[in-house]
């Protein structure tokens, strides 16, 4: 087991660290302040490859491994919680879905503009009634000849207005299922602008404020029958796996969180002088700081495991991820909010102001515990797997 | 067309400068990175790549831990890297250093060679000068905008108070300076490309037309007499006067100073 | 080569436009020290076209001699002919000693010339003087005499490095525009005056000027300055900012600021040093007001000289100074600026 990552990881992880530092660090502030999506740092991200990692070569990606992708939302979040659920909600949550399950010419026709970042991805599961009960979901879809007719509506959906290729989850009929009648839910990819796809409330949110997050909602939204994505019904299975893949993402973004609060914490209790000494000197503040770093360390030892195991599954299509990436998320997205909580508590005063980020940084944090599969969500994969 | 850009590994002095407790530089807590001088003649480059399709050789003169800076040239867009590497080229100086790559380049085809203007380590701006002298070619230095035309390249020049427009046939040697462009970043996929990449080594018996006596240090005019670390500046002097002393005790350190 | 043969102190004194740069007349009271301690004469190489009369201000601030080289390609700087003028007077009159001035044009033609006669130059040096080589005497090892020891900062100004020419001639340096002085003008000194013309043939190393432009405005980044005088919210007013932009007047410094200014938005980001700011090293750091927060020191402490007026005794700022002074900056200053107009007129 070799814990040293290869000279090409450390090489793309000092690209991604310096383009944070130089490109979205001197943003963040803004970003949260006025709640902008930063189009220009997407730009950026897309003119380096940071939009299509994962991808294979052939369809316009950088053709690099899930590791790779993971240490680049990682970096992202140590600066700005936004940029990085950018990159992740674009990369795992539509990229991947029509990577995995797309036709040659769904692929062809979608992959290399999103891959490029020319075009930016978005996953319309939640509904209003359907969160954690994603079964719960009324969307329908009615094929009319050669269309299918959505209506309904998604919320919560992040890159909201900003993307412009959606995979859409809907009801396409009732079927039964060992002696009950339940919903068929498939898949489509539905591009902005469509007539009948409009966009409804912005989200005001709590922390990520500058991710696009707006209600979808399709009223008679007419679609080209060759935009079903994957086979009629296997709609639930593919938005759980393209969701096993997304808590990598999510993950390392909550890892990222958490790193970087811990850092610029670091930082400071080697600065901040009371009673005459460094805070950084009381014992209080070294334990607390060993505890937030372990902590940290576990995280990110989990996260990439995560992700290799998924790279594994890509050879083989044999490996399974999902609980990996469960656990993942769900000890990150953790730590991620102890991390940053303690963050602003050693800044003092300070921390509860603007300038110094932290409080930022723990409000962010607290999505990652909630979306893509609350932390619950996860316990129920983790447990499952367990007791089979 | 084919361009060779020289780049050098260097410690980031301008970024973590460390100390040891007496006050000296900790050089082995520096990083290394690629000049920034050097970046920006590699950009430029790209550019041309770019625009006409030129093919960007990259060379570096170096510890065999050189290579990351080619293969970083290389995750940039660079086509190929060539490492000069022997232990007889170390310790040279300016002169040394430039007939070592002179002897380098002797072996490639090229219409167009950039240089950074200097090295952050070194701060002389001597090699790339000193190398379009040996292979007997033009050399624009402190180019701030580059292009072509035709067979020739037009490159603005920078003075201090002003700026030459000049027009130069090629081959010739241009030096680029960190404020010419912005440079790229690498992408993940050309960093992995980067290292699939072959990168070729030369050491002495391939340099092209360069005599022992002028290499490393032995071939090298200066010699250094005494080098000592910087030592952290500390406190001062700290005065309490009235305003006119106060300002005669500044016009004294001043003129001490040589400042007026 | 025959280092015995090489004898005199030569300053290449850079004209542009048919004016003496400064540079060329700190470097030939510095050359003409050395001079003295070599028991030779100083000569300045004036390379140009119709410069012949310029050499009469040399020899005011004190050229022995003054070797012209006037030629009609050598209107306008270009390395080639520029780096044949200086390779041939070197070739003839075989100098001990070539200073160049470190400026846009001298360390171009410093490498290339040096590279054409095959000796060592070493750049930027902040002193320079008489001495042995080696240093301390190494048994076994020739120390020679009467060698020019080149001081440099290395490393980003972080090592401090003496160089040595000592088995090529001519030792060759070139030296930034302000760390030497020049002498006080002597009315009337002459020297002798050579003309020297290697003759001027067009090769493939000539480049064609195609144009001339000159920079309009004078607005200086404040990362270039040699002096700044940056002010803190101890100034007061935007309007108090006045004071410093005088004293930037009177010594030839620009204007900068700490963060509390620019968030105060008395001044634009762009003169903000500091952290989140520009990090700058000039020559001179006047710290006006300034308490000095370490994201502030962190941007300006790699100054070479830091003054600091503030009336708080206990402002951090004094803790990198190397002057500090505590007091009133609204009577400092001004008659501090009104000091150095005299001085400077003076000169």
């Amino acid at each position: 087991m070799d814990f040293t990552l290869s000279k090409e990881h450390e090489m793309a992880r000092t690209l991604f660290r310096e383009f944070a530092e130089k490109e979205v660090k001197p943003l963040a502030i803004e970003v949260d302040e006025t709640e902008e999506f930063p189009k220009a740092t997407v730009e950026k991200m897309a003119k380096a490859g940071f939009m299509g990692i994962p991808i294979p070569k052939e369809y316009g990606g950088q053709g690099c491994d899930v590791l790779t992708y993971a240490m680049c939302v990682e970096e992202l979040a140590k600066v700005c919680g936004t940029t990085a659920v950018i990159v992740s909600a674009h990369t795992s949550l539509c990229c991947d879905p029509i990577l995995t399950y797309g036709t040659e010419e769904q692929k062809q026709k979608y992959l290399p503009d999103l891959a490029s970042g020319k075009k930016i991805g978005a996953f319309g599961l939640t509904e209003p009634g359907a969160g954690t009960d994603a079964q719960g979901q009324q969307t329908k879809a009615v094929l009319e000849g050669d269309e299918w007719v959505l209506n309904g509506s998604k919320i919560f959906i992040t890159n909201g207005k900003e993307a412009d290729v959606y995979v859409i989850f809907a009801i396409t009929g009732m079927i039964e299922k060992r002696g009950r009648m339940t919903k068929e839910i498939s898949a489509f990819i539905v591009e902005k602008g469509t007539p009948g796809f409009s966009f409804g409330t912005k989200e005001k949110k709590m922390g990520i404020r500058g991710s696009s997050t707006y209600e979808l909602i399709f009223t008679d939204c007419r679609i080209p029958k060759d935009n079903m994505l994957g086979q009629q019904g296997k709609g639930f299975g593919i938005a759980m796996h393209t969701l096993d893949g997304g808590r990598i993402g999510i993950a390392a973004q909550a890892l990222g969180i958490g790193e970087g609060a811990l850092d610029r914490t670091i930082a400071y209790v080697q600065e901040r002088k009371q009673f005459g000494r460094a805070i950084g000197a009381f014992q209080n503040t070294q334990f607390q700081l060993a505890d937030m770093a372990t902590k940290a360390q576990a995280a990110q030892f989990m996260v990439y495991k995560a992700a290799c195991t998924k790279d594994q599954y890509t050879k083989d299509h044999k490996t399974s991820y999902n609980v990996e990436a469960a656990m993942a998320k769900l000890y990150a997205a953790e730590m991620a909010m102890e991390v940053t909580t303690k963050a602003v508590q050693l800044h003092g005063g300070y921390g509860y102001t603007r300038e110094y980020e932290v409080e930022r940084m723990m409000r962010d944090a607290k999505i990652t515990e909630i979306y893509e599969g609350t932390s619950e969500v996860q316990r129920m994969v983790i447990s499952a797997n367990l007791l089979k | 067309m084919k361009v060779v850009v020289c780049v050098k590994q260097v410690p980031d002095t301008k970024g973590g400068v460390k100390f040891n407790p007496d006050g000296t530089l900790d050089r082995a807590a520096m990083l290394t990175i690629m000049n920034p001088d050097d970046k920006a003649g590699l950009e430029a480059a790209l550019r041309l790549k770019d625009q006409y399709g030129a093919e960007v050789t990259v060379v570096t003169m170096g510890l065999p831990k050189a290579e990351e800076v080619l293969r970083e040239a290389m995750a940039m867009g660079a086509d190929k890297g060539i490492l000069v590497t022997d232990r007889v080229l170390g310790g040279a100086d300016t002169w040394a250093t430039s007939q070592t790559l002179a002897g380098a380049i002797r072996n490639l085809d090229y219409d167009l060679i950039i240089t950074g203007r200097q090295a952050i380590d070194g701060d002389t701006a001597q090699v790339g000068p000193q190398i379009s002298e040996h292979l007997g070619i033009p050399v624009i230095s402190y180019a701030q905008k580059i292009q072509i035309e035709g067979d020739s390249v037009v490159v603005e020049r920078q003075y201090d108070d002003r700026y030459h427009v000049l027009k130069a046939k090629m081959p010739c040697l241009i030096t680029a300076l960190a404020e010419l462009n912005e440079p790229r970043y690498m992408t993940p996929g050309g960093i992995f490309d980067a290292y699939k990449a072959e990168i070729t080594t030369w050491g002495r018996a391939d340099l092209k037309d360069v005599e022992d006596s002028n290499l490393g240090l032995k071939g090298s005019p200066t010699q250094i007499a005494r080098a000592s670390d910087k030592v952290r500046k500390g406190k001062g002097e700290k005065v309490t006067l009235d305003p006119s002393e106060s300002v005669e005790y500044i016009m004294n350190k001043l003129k001490e100073k040589h400042v007026i | 080569m025959n280092l015995e043969e090489y004898k005199g102190v030569f300053v290449f004194a850079q004209q542009v436009d048919n004016k003496v740069s400064g540079i060329a007349l700190e470097l030939i009271g510095e050359g003409k020290r050395l001079a003295e301690k070599l028991a030779t004469e100083v000569t300045a190489v004036l390379v140009g076209s119709d410069v012949k009369g310029l050499a009469d201000e040399l020899a005011a601030y004190g050229a022995d001699k003054v070797i012209v080289v006037d030629d009609p390609e050598l209107k306008e700087y270009r390395t080639e002919p520029y780096a044949h003028a200086l390779a041939s007077v070197i070739n003839q009159y075989k100098p001990e000693i070539l200073l160049v001035g470190a400026t846009a044009i001298g360390r171009d033609l410093g490498p290339r010339v040096s590279a054409r006669v095959h000796t060592g130059l070493t750049a930027d040096c902040t002193s320079l003087e008489i001495g042995d080589f080696p240093i301390n005497p190494i048994p076994g090892k020739e120390q020679k005499h009467n060698q020019l020891l080149m001081t440099r900062p290395a490393f980003g100004g972080n090592t401090i490095a003496t160089i040595a020419c000592p088995d090529f001639r001519p030792q060759m340096a070139t030296v930034r525009p302000g760390v030497m002085q020049k002498l006080e003008k002597k009315e009337g000194a002459k020297a002798v005056v050579e003309e020297f013309n290697p003759g001027f043939t067009p090769d493939n190393k000539y480049v064609e000027i195609v144009e001339v432009v000159k920079n309009l405005t004078d607005t200086v980044d404040i990362m270039d300055a040699k002096i700044l005088v940056s002010g803190g919210r101890g100034v007061g007013s935007p309007e108090n900012f006045k004071i410093l932009d005088d004293l930037a007047e009177a010594i030839g410094g620009t204007v900068s600021c700490s963060r509390a200014v620019v968030d105060a938005g008395w001044k634009n980001k762009d003169l903000q040093v500091g952290q989140t700011g520009k990090t700058v090293r000039p020559n001179v750091y006047f710290a006006i007001g300034i308490s000095g927060a370490i994201q502030h020191l962190a941007g300006m402490e790699e100054s070479d000289i830091i003054i600091a007026v503030n009336k708080d005794e206990t402002a951090p700022i004094f803790d990198v100074a190397d002057y500090g002074i505590v007091g009133d900056l609204n009577k400092i200053v001004p008659m501090l600026t009104e000091q150095i107009k005299a001085a400077v007129a003076n000169k």
